[in-house]
């Protein structure tokens, strides 16, 4: 499981290790059922406090994302699909609202917006293009 | 509801004319980490050498463990680990002369511990310390510090000077250290983004006085960076009562706030500036944005 925090910004770790976390899980790249690491190592690894981690753990426990074995560790939850389905849309709106705003600073309204996104995506329909 | 490790009340002292510390608190609760920041001479030192009980406290009180660290410094020292900022170790000795020589003041000293540490470090026993490299004596301080598992660690501006990879040791030091159950570490830094990575308490002090202590996520969420634009190039410096900090010149400028975002927005708004961007500032941007207003 790979996760990069910054102190770039100033969201806090245990939100930056939540939203990669739940991103990780809405895209598959952590399964239903897959072991997170525990605590102690993944604190060592981004060398952050495990206070942090543990709170980014109870956080995603709380919203059903994980949920934790006793003495066996912490698990992607089966019940996933709903919410990756919900936290896709969460992630996209994020993108969206940063872009809508940058296109209304650009002076481009929405419908150009649109425009330019549907010319950008025929990009993408090529046969070599991510998976729909 | 958790119990403290350290707690500091109305400390104050001087040198001279100087006042070092005036009125402090600080309350370290068990299983955190603390993070002392402050710029230089702001009385960090002087702060964590009271907790040591190498300062008396002339007025105020300062209680480690529960108990007076100047009346009953055996029992409260040898559950403190400590690396001062200047790691004063005996030069003549031999990295294994050091080892044992620490060990024989204190009984819970964990010989398997520290011989995982000296190799990790790349420490020959018979290396003498006088020979040791910058890096090198912080790492045969951090042993000595940490090898008798202490219930708090103390560390003085551990990373001054220190080249990245010692400085990862230092902090992973730090991260095991508390991940030992209940284990609790006051350090203070200037590096302000390694605070912000290991602390999940920020103890702010300036010029003797102690500006905020605040759980580190608060601090980070009750701060806001917003950029402005205005029309017309302001001809002088903005000024608002309800920020921090405001730093920009002609048309665009930035304002750190605490906690009075609405009232700071609504007074630019009626300045017809336009807010252009908001974002959540770093420990670095408060922490400058507190001592330079």
């Amino acid at each position: 499981m790979q996760i990069h925090i910054t102190e770039a910004d100033g969201t806090p770790f245990y939100q930056q290790v939540v939203n990669q976390i739940k991103f990780l899980v809405a895209s598959g790249r952590l399964d239903e059922g897959e072991q997170l690491p525990p605590v102690r190592r993944l604190a060592e690894q981004l060398l952050v406090n495990p206070n942090t981690i543990a709170r980014a753990y109870r956080e995603l426990e709380s919203e059903g994302v994980v949920a934790s074995k006793r003495g066996a560790g912490v698990f992607v939850s089966d019940s996933g699909s709903p919410l990756s389905r919900k936290e896709k849309t969460r992630i996209l709106h994020e993108r969206i609202d940063a872009l809508l705003t940058e296109s209304s600073q650009l002076g481009v309204g929405v419908d150009s917006l649109l425009k330019l996104i549907e010319q950008r995506s025929k990009k993408f329909d090529s046969p070599r293009g991510g998976k729909s | 509801m958790s119990e403290s490790v350290v707690d500091i009340k109305g400390v104050s002292r001087s040198f001279g004319k100087k006042v070092a510390l005036d009125e402090v608190d600080l309350s370290v609760p068990k299983g955190s980490v603390v993070g002392l920041v402050g710029e230089n001479g702001a009385g960090k030192t002087t702060l964590l050498k009271h907790v040591l009980g190498l300062f008396k406290a002339r007025t105020g009180t300062v209680r480690v463990f529960g108990k007076d660290p100047v009346k009953d410094p055996e029992s409260v020292l040898s559950e403190i680990g400590y690396l001062s900022e200047v790691r004063d170790l005996p030069d003549w000795m031999k990295i294994g002369e050091l080892m044992s020589y620490t060990k024989a003041f204190f009984p819970s000293w964990d010989d398997a511990f520290a011989e995982e540490l000296r190799q990790m470090f790349e420490l020959s026993l018979d290396q003498k310390v006088k020979t040791l490299s910058r890096g090198q004596r912080a790492r045969a301080g951090l042993i000595a510090a940490i090898a008798h598992r202490p219930q708090l660690l103390v560390l003085d501006e551990p990373s001054s000077g220190l080249d990245p990879v010692v400085r990862r040791d230092i902090l992973s030091a730090i991260i095991r250290t508390v991940a030992d159950e209940g284990r609790t570490v006051l350090f203070s830094s200037h590096l302000l983004d390694e605070v912000q990575r290991v602390s999940d308490h920020v103890a702010m002090l300036h010029l003797g006085k102690m500006l905020l202590t605040s759980p580190m996520d608060d601090v980070l969420t009750s701060h806001h960076r917003l950029t402005v634009r205005f029309e017309q190039p302001l001809d002088s410096p903005l000024k608002l009562d309800a920020a921090l900090r405001c730093e920009g010149e002609g048309r665009e400028w930035t304002v750190l706030c605490n906690g009075e975002r609405a009232s700071v927005e609504a007074q630019l708004t009626q300045l017809d500036g336009e807010i252009v961007d908001r974002a959540a500032p770093t420990l670095d941007e408060i922490f400058v944005a507190r001592m330079n207003g």
